[in-house]
C-alpha cells in the first residue's frame, strides 16, 4: 500500500497550482482521497484534534442503509417476472437473482456513470472538489424507477437531475430539492409511458400468463373510487398487507418493500445520519391524512384502512431516503415535524384525491423540500424575536 | 438567586494523557515571552523596551495603541534578550530572560480594609499599568476590556471543562485570599452582580466556597457547560448593547495579589498534558514560559505536536515556541500527517466520533474510555452540508450553522440576530470539532464578530 501510495504522491505535482494539469486537481484528490484518508493536518490556531467522521463516510452509510433494498430489489424483479410468466419459484432462489441482476445492475452503473461524468465536469469547470453526496444520489435514482426503464432514460434522468437538481445552485449542499426525486419527476413527466401503467414487471419479451395486468396496489386501489366496491377486497391476495409490508408486489426496483426499507430506516437512525423525526413525522402524517380520509369516506379509495397507505407504493422509501436528505429538508429540529408531517399528509392527498397521479410521495417530496426554507425561516424568526424581547436598545 | 443549571447537550473529548495532582518544581523555564497575538483584537502593539533592557516583574513591555493606558508587563524579572519580528516587522514575541531570584516592581499594597475604602478610579490605575488588566475579557467579541465601560455583570467560570483542562481548584490551591480580594476589587466595576459558576457534580473548592456578596451557581452537563459563554446565556444572556466582562479565576487571583501584595504576580501552575507526555504532571512557572525544559526528556516520540492550551482552543506551537498569555496547560499530541489506505470507511473503534455513522464504533466503548487522538483532520475540506450536529453539541438557544451562514454571506442584519454577541470562538469550538466538512468554525465566529465590530 505504502508503494501505491507514493506513486500517487509522485503524480501529485503534476495536477498541483503551475502544473501541467492543474485543471484536473479536484479530480486527481477525489481519486488519491478516496484510496488514502488525506495525511491533512490540523491548522495552527483552532481545533487541533478532529472527529473521525468525514462526508465520505456519512454519505456511505446512507448507501449501506439501501443495500438491503438494492438486494431485496433484485430478487423482486426476478421474482416479478417469473410469477408474470407463470414460471414463479421460491423468492431467494438464483433464477430470480440472475435475472434481476441482469436488469437491475446496468441501471445502477449508468446512473452512477452518468452521474459522475457531470460530477466530473463541474469540478473541473466550476473548481470545486468531488462531492461524495453523488454515491448516495447513484445509488437512490436505480432504486425509484421500474426495472423495465430504458438505460439511455436512467441516464438522461440521472443528468437532469444532476444538473439541474444541484449543480445550477452551486453544488452540494446548496441544492434546493432532492436531486434524486428531481430526476424521477423529470422521467414522470418526460417520458409518463415508460414510469407509469403496465410497466413494472420486467417481462424480457416473454408472455405473460393470462390474467396478469401488471398494475400496481395503488393503481389497483385508485380503480375503485370510480368503479366502486372495497379496495381491500380489490387488492386481494396479491396485495394483501403482508405482501405489501413485505414487498412482494410489482413497483419501482427498491421501493416495494417497507420491511427492508424499515432496515434501512434503522440504519439510519441508529447511526444518526438520517433524522429520525423526519421519518416518523412522514409516516405519521400520512397515517393522519388517510385516517382524515376514513372519517370522510366519499369513495372506497378513502374508505382504505389508513394503515395500508404505509405501506403501499413508494411512500416508506422516500420518508426513509428522500425525506430525510439533510441537504434539501428542513435544517431546524423544530421545522423537521412540520415538514415530515407534510410530506406524509400531502403524499396521501395527491394519491387519494388526485386523478393524474397515483403516487403521491414523489410530488410531496419535491414540494417540501421547496418549502423547507420556508419553515426553517419562520423557526428561526422565532429564536430572534426570542432574543430581540430580551433586549433593550 | 443562585441558579442550578443542568445542560445536556455537548460532548466530551475525554484523551489520554491527564494531568496528576502533582507539582514537579525540579524544572524551570528559562525564557518567557509576550505575544501580541496572544491578544485577541489588539492592532497597533507598541514597543516600550530595546533588546538588552533589563525589567522587572511588572514592567511594562508593550501596549496597544488603540488602548493606551493598558500595559502588557513582564511576567518576570530579567533581560530583553530579542524582540522576534515577522512579515512588515510585526512583533511576535518579546522574549525574555529570567533571573534566577524574581524582583517585582513594586506597586501599592493595601489591607483588606484599605481595599473597601479603594475607589474604581484608583483601582483601575493600578491595574491598567501593572499588567493584570487583560485578564478582564469583554463579551461581546471575546477582547480585551475597556476601562470605560461599566459591565452589566462580570462571569467567572470556576471549572474548565475542556479536554484534558488544568484542574482549576488545584492550581490554585492556598490562593483564597488572594481570589477573595480580587473579587473585592472586581465589585467596583459593576453595579450588576458577579457570578462565579461552579461544577455541580464537584465539591466546590474551599477557594471558592467561602467568598461572599457574590452569585455562586451551579451548572452540569458535557462539555462546553464549563464555558463562560454558554454559562452568561443561561444566566443573565448579553443582548445588544450590552457588556459583559469576564475573567478566569486564576485572573482574580492575579488581580488580588495586586493589591494585597502590590505585586504583578505572573507564577502560575501549568498543566503538561497529553498522551505523549511522559508524566502528565503540573509544573510552577510563570505566564508565557518556554516550553522547552518542560517537555525535554518528558515526550514518548519526535513527532508530536504542541499545543499552547487545549485541543479545541489552543494554538500550535514549535518545541522551543511559549505559552501563551492565558494558557494554563501544554497539551502535547501525536502529528497526524499519515495516509490511511481507505481510511474514509474502514471500521475503526480507537478513533472518537460523536457521530455513530458506518464503522465509527466508539460509542461501543462507554464514557471513561481514553482517547489518543492526533492531529489528522480525517477527512478534506468540503461543501456546507447541514446535517443538525452542530446543534447538538451547542448548549445555547443558538442555531450556530445558519449563524455561519450569515456570516459567510457577510449578512450584519442575521449575523448580529442569531447571536453573535453570544458567543466566541471556544463557545462553537466543539462544531468545528464535530463538522463533516471540517470548516474553520472558530475562525468563521472571528470574522462574524470582526464583521460586527468594524461594521
Amino acid at each position: 500500500m505504502k508503494f501505491l501510495h507514493n506513486l500517487l504522491e509522485k503524480q501529485k505535482p503534476m495536477f498541483e497550482k503551475g502544473g501541467k494539469l492543474e485543471k484536473f486537481y479536484y479530480l486527481f484528490e477525489a481519486g488519491e482521497t478516496f484510496m488514502f484518508s488525506p495525511p491533512s493536518t490540523a491548522k495552527n490556531k483552532g481545533v487541533q484534534v478532529r472527529d473521525a467522521i468525514d462526508l465520505k463516510r456519512m454519505m456511505m452509510t446512507v448507501v449501506i442503509a439501501m443495500i438491503p433494498c438494492l438486494i431485496f430489489g433484485i430478487f423482486n424483479t426476478g421474482y416479478q417476472h417469473h410469477v408474470a410468466i407463470g414460471e414463479a419459484t421460491t423468492f431467494l432462489s438464483l433464477e430470480n437473482f440472475l435475472f434481476g441482476a441482469r436488469w437491475v445492475l446496468p441501471i445502477v452503473l449508468v446512473s452512477y456513470a452518468a452521474g459522475g461524468i457531470i460530477e466530473a465536469i463541474f469540478a473541473v469547470v466550476r473548481k470545486h472538489p468531488i462531492n461524495e453526496g453523488f454515491l448516495v444520489t447513484g445509488m437512490l435514482i436505480p432504486l425509484i424507477v421500474p426495472a423495465t426503464i430504458p438505460l439511455w432514460q436512467v441516464a438522461l434522468a440521472t443528468v437532469f437531475g444532476v444538473l439541474v437538481g444541484k449543480e445550477i445552485f452551486g453544488g452540494t449542499g446548496m441544492n434546493i430539492l432532492n436531486v434524486a426525486m428531481t430526476s424521477r419527476a423529470f422521467l414522470y413527466f418526460a417520458y409518463p409511458s415508460q414510469i407509469s401503467g403496465a410497466v413494472w414487471t420486467q417481462l424480457a419479451d416473454k408472455t405473460p400468463v393470462d390474467g396478469f395486468t401488471g398494475a400496481t396496489a395503488l393503481a389497483v386501489a385508485y380503480d375503485t373510487s370510480t368503479a366502486g366496491g372495497n379496495v381491500v377486497s380489490a387488492l386481494g391476495d396479491t396485495f394483501s398487507f403482508s405482501n405489501l409490508f413485505m414487498g412482494l408486489v410489482p413497483g419501482s426496483i427498491g421501493e416495494t418493500s417497507t420491511l427492508w426499507v424499515l432496515v434501512g430506516a434503522l440504519i439510519l437512525i441508529a447511526t444518526g445520519v438520517g433524522s429520525w423525526k423526519i421519518i416518523v413525522s412522514v409516516f405519521g402524517g400520512a397515517f393522519i391524512m388517510g385516517a382524515i380520509f376514513n372519517a370522510a369516506g366519499i369513495n372506497p379509495f378513502m374508505d382504505m384502512p389508513a394503515h395500508y397507505h404505509l405501506v403501499m407504493g413508494g411512500l416508506a422509501f422516500g420518508a426513509v431516503f428522500m425525506a430525510t436528505d439533510p441537504v434539501s429538508a428542513a435544517h431546524t429540529e423544530t421545522g423537521k415535524w412540520i415538514y415530515g408531517i407534510l410530506i406524509g399528509m400531502l403524499s396521501v392527498l395527491i394519491r387519494v384525491v388526485n386523478p393524474a397521479y397515483p403516487e403521491g410521495i414523489m410530488l410531496a417530496v419535491l414540494l417540501m423540500n421547496v418549502f423547507a426554507p420556508l419553515i426553517d425561516f419562520y423557526v428561526i424568526q422565532a429564536n430572534k424575536k426570542r432574543r430581540l424581547a430580551r433586549a433593550t436598545v | 438567586m443562585s441558579k442550578i443549571i443542568k445542560l445536556k447537550k455537548g460532548f466530551d473529548i475525554n484523551l489520554a494523557g491527564k494531568a496528576v495532582h502533582k507539582i514537579a518544581d525540579s524544572v524551570h523555564p528559562e525564557t518567557f515571552a509576550i505575544k501580541p497575538t496572544d491578544f485577541v483584537g489588539m492592532k497597533r502593539p507598541k514597543l516600550l523596551v530595546n533588546e538588552g533592557d533589563n525589567v522587572k516583574a511588572g514592567t511594562p513591555i508593550l501596549f496597544d495603541k488603540m488602548q493606551e493606558n493598558v500595559m502588557y508587563c513582564s511576567p518576570v524579572s530579567g533581560e530583553i534578550v530579542e524582540v522576534k519580528r515577522g512579515a512588515k516587522r510585526k512583533i511576535l514575541e518579546v522574549k525574555i530572560l529570567a533571573d534566577k531570584t524574581i524582583e517585582y516592581e513594586s506597586f501599592q499594597s493595601y489591607s483588606p480594609s484599605d481595599i473597601t475604602g479603594l475607589s474604581r478610579e484608583e483601582a483601575q490605575a493600578q491595574m491598567m499599568k501593572s499588567g493584570v488588566w487583560p485578564n478582564i475579557i469583554q463579551r461581546p467579541f471575546g477582547v480585551v476590556a475597556n476601562e470605560n465601560d461599566s459591565p452589566k455583570a462580570i462571569h467567572i467560570s470556576a471549572f474548565d471543562t475542556h479536554p484534558l483542562a488544568a484542574d482549576i481548584a488545584f492550581t490554585l490551591q492556598g490562593e483564597e485570599d488572594a481570589f477573595k480580594t480580587g473579587i473585592n476589587i472586581l465589585k467596583k466595576f459593576t453595579e450588576g452582580k458577579i457570578h462565579l459558576n461552579h461544577n455541580l457534580n464537584a465539591e466546590v473548592s474551599k477557594v471558592f466556597a467561602s467568598v461572599e456578596g457574590i452569585e455562586h451557581n451551579k451548572f452540569s452537563g458535557p462539555h462546553p457547560a464549563g464555558n463562560v459563554g454558554v454559562q452568561i446565556h443561561h444566566l443573565d444572556p448579553i443582548n445588544k448593547g450590552d457588556i459583559v466582562w469576564t475573567v478566569t479565576p486564576y485572573g482574580v487571583a492575579q488581580i488580588g495579589k495586586l493589591f494585597s501584595q502590590g505585586k504583578y504576580d505572573a507564577s502560575r501552575l501549568v498543566a503538561v498534558c497529553g498522551s505523549e507526555v511522559k508524566t502528565p504532571q503540573y509544573y510552577k512557572t510563570y505566564s508565557g514560559g518556554a516550553i522547552n525544559k518542560l517537555v525535554e526528556g518528558n515526550i514518548k516520540q519526535d513527532h508530536v505536536r504542541y499545543i499552547s492550551g487545549n485541543v479545541l482552543t489552543g494554538e500550535k506551537i514549535e518545541k522551543d515556541g511559549y505559552l501563551s498569555f492565558y494558557a494554563n496547560s501544554l497539551t502535547v499530541i501525536p502529528e497526524g500527517d499519515h495516509s490511511e489506505f481507505l481510511g474514509w470507511i474502514m471500521p475503526k473503534k480507537n478513533v472518537l466520533s460523536f457521530h455513530r455513522a458506518w464503522g465509527l464504533f466508539s460509542f461501543l466503548n462507554g464514557k471513561d474510555k481514553e482517547y489518543v487522538l492526533d492531529s489528522n483532520t480525517n477527512g478534506e475540506d468540503r461543501a456546507f452540508v447541514q446535517t443538525g450536529t452542530f446543534e447538538k453539541v451547542t448548549p445555547m438557544d443558538i442555531y450556530p450553522a445558519f449563524l455561519l451562514k450569515a456570516i459567510l454571506s457577510e449578512d450584519f442584519d442575521n449575523v448580529e440576530a442569531l447571536g453573535i454577541y453570544e458567543v466566541i470562538e471556544e463557545d462553537l469550538a466543539l462544531c468545528e470539532f464535530v463538522d463533516v466538512s471540517k470548516h474553520d468554525v472558530q475562525h468563521m465566529v472571528r470574522e462574524g464578530i470582526e464583521l460586527i465590530q468594524n461594521g
